[in-house]
C-alpha cells in the first residue's frame, strides 16, 4: 500500500520557464481583453472576444498555476464535472430573464 | 469490473477506477489538505457563480438601461478620461501577484526557504495593492458619484447592489488571502517548514505542501477576478 502510494505520488516541482510563459500569456490575454473595450467593439464580436479571452485565462490559471494539468485524473473529474450544473443554471436563467423582461415590457409599457 | 476490463481502459479512466472502486482510497497521493482546499474552492465557485448569475438575470430583466461600465469606471489621466484604467491596473496587479505566488509554490517544493518567503511577501504586497485600489474605487463611487445599493445616477438601480455585492465578496477573499499570506510568509522565513515544527492550530507537522494549498486559494481569487472583469466590467 505504501509502495503503491509512493509510486502514485507525482512530481510537484516544475521548471521555472513554464511559469514565466504562463505569466506572460496571462498578461497578453488581459491586455487583449482590455483592448476589446478600448476599441469599442460591440455586439457579437465583443462578447465572443471577451468570453474567449476569459476562458483562455481561466484555463491557463487552472491548468498550470493550480497544477490541475499534473493532478490526479480522479480529482480533475470531481472538480470539473460539477461545472456542467452551472452551465445548466446559466441556460435556465437566460430563459427566465427573457421571460421577466418580456412580462415587464408588456405590463409597464402597455399597461393592464 | 474485473481487473482485465480495467486494464483495457485509457490511463486516466483507469486511475478513476482505482480511486473510486470499493475499498479504495480516493485521490491517491494527493495530500488531504489539498483535496479539502479543492473541495472548498468548488463550493466557493458555486457561490460566485450564483452572484454572477443573479447579476446576469438582473441585468437581462431590467427595463431601464444598464450603466455603461466603460464610462462609470473611467479615470481621469492628465485631464483625459481613460476607460477602465483603474480596473485594468488592478487586473495586472492581481495577475502579477498570481505569478509570484506560483513561484513561491515552486520554491517551496524545492525547499528554498528564502526565495519562497520572499515571493510570499511580494504576493501579499500585490494583494494589498489590489485591495487598496479597490477601496479607492469604492470611495470614488460612493462619495463622489453617489452610487448606492438602491440607486445610482447612471441608470438601472440594480447596478449598485450587484457591484457592491460581487466586488465586495471578492475583495473580502483577497483580504483574507493577504492575512494568510503574511502569516505563512512569517512561518516560512522562520523555518517552520524546514524544521517540521508543529502548527499552533492543528498541532500537525508543518510542511511546504501548505504553501501549495495557500497558492490554490490565491490563484482561485485571481480566477474569480477573471470572470468578474469579463462579465461585470467588460460586458
Amino acid at each position: 500500500m505504501t509502495d503503491n502510494l509512493k509510486k502514485e505520488k507525482q512530481t510537484t516541482t516544475h521548471k521555472i520557464g513554464i511559469y514565466l510563459w504562463i505569466w506572460g500569456l496571462l498578461f497578453v490575454l488581459s491586455f487583449f481583453s482590455y483592448m476589446v473595450d478600448w476599441f469599442h467593439f460591440q455586439g457579437l464580436l465583443r462578447w465572443t472576444l471577451i468570453v474567449t479571452f476569459m476562458l483562455l485565462k481561466a484555463g491557463l490559471i487552472m491548468a498550470f498555476f493550480m497544477h490541475l494539468f499534473w493532478e490526479r485524473y480522479a480529482l480533475v473529474n470531481v472538480l470539473l464535472w460539477p461545472m456542467t450544473a452551472i452551465a445548466c443554471f446559466v441556460g435556465l436563467m437566460v430563459a427566465e430573464g427573457k421571460y421577466t423582461v418580456f412580462t415587464r415590457l408588456v405590463y409597464f409599457v402597455l399597461g393592464e | 469490473m474485473d481487473q482485465s476490463t480495467l486494464d483495457k481502459l485509457p490511463k486516466g479512466f483507469k486511475s478513476i477506477g482505482s480511486d473510486f472502486g470499493t475499498d479504495q482510497t480516493a485521490f491517491k497521493g494527493v495530500p488531504w489538505g489539498k483535496a479539502m482546499m479543492w473541495i472548498f474552492l468548488l463550493s466557493d465557485t458555486f457561490i460566485f457563480s450564483c452572484f454572477l448569475l443573479s447579476y446576469m438575470k438582473g441585468r437581462a430583466s431590467t427595463v431601464d438601461s444598464w450603466p455603461n461600465p466603460s464610462e462609470v469606471f473611467a479615470l481621469d489621466f492628465m485631464g483625459v478620461p481613460v476607460p477602465l484604467l483603474l480596473i485594468a491596473i488592478m487586473t495586472f496587479v492581481l495577475i502579477t501577484s498570481s505569478g509570484t505566488m506560483a513561484l513561491a509554490v515552486k520554491y517551496g517544493y524545492e525547499r528554498n526557504r528564502k526565495l519562497c518567503g520572499i515571493f510570499l511577501v511580494l504576493t501579499a504586497i500585490g494583494g494589498l495593492t489590489f485591495v487598496g485600489m479597490q477601496a479607492f474605487e469604492w470611495s470614488k463611487l460612493i462619495f463622489h458619484e453617489g452610487v448606492r445599493p438602491w440607486g445610482n445616477p447612471f441608470g438601472a438601480v440594480q447596478f449598485g447592489s450587484f457591484f457592491f455585492m460581487i466586488t465586495g465578496f471578492h475583495g473580502t477573499h483577497v483580504s483574507i488571502g493577504v492575512i494568510f499570506l503574511l502569516i505563512f510568509s512569517r512561518k516560512t522565513l522562520r523555518g517552520d517548514f524546514d524544521a517540521g515544527k508543529k502548527g499552533f492550530f492543528t498541532s500537525m507537522k508543518s510542511d511546504y505542501v501548505a504553501i501549495e494549498i495557500l497558492g490554490l486559494y490565491w490563484h482561485f481569487v485571481d480566477l474569480v477576478w477573471v470572470f468578474i472583469f469579463a462579465f461585470f466590467y467588460l460586458w
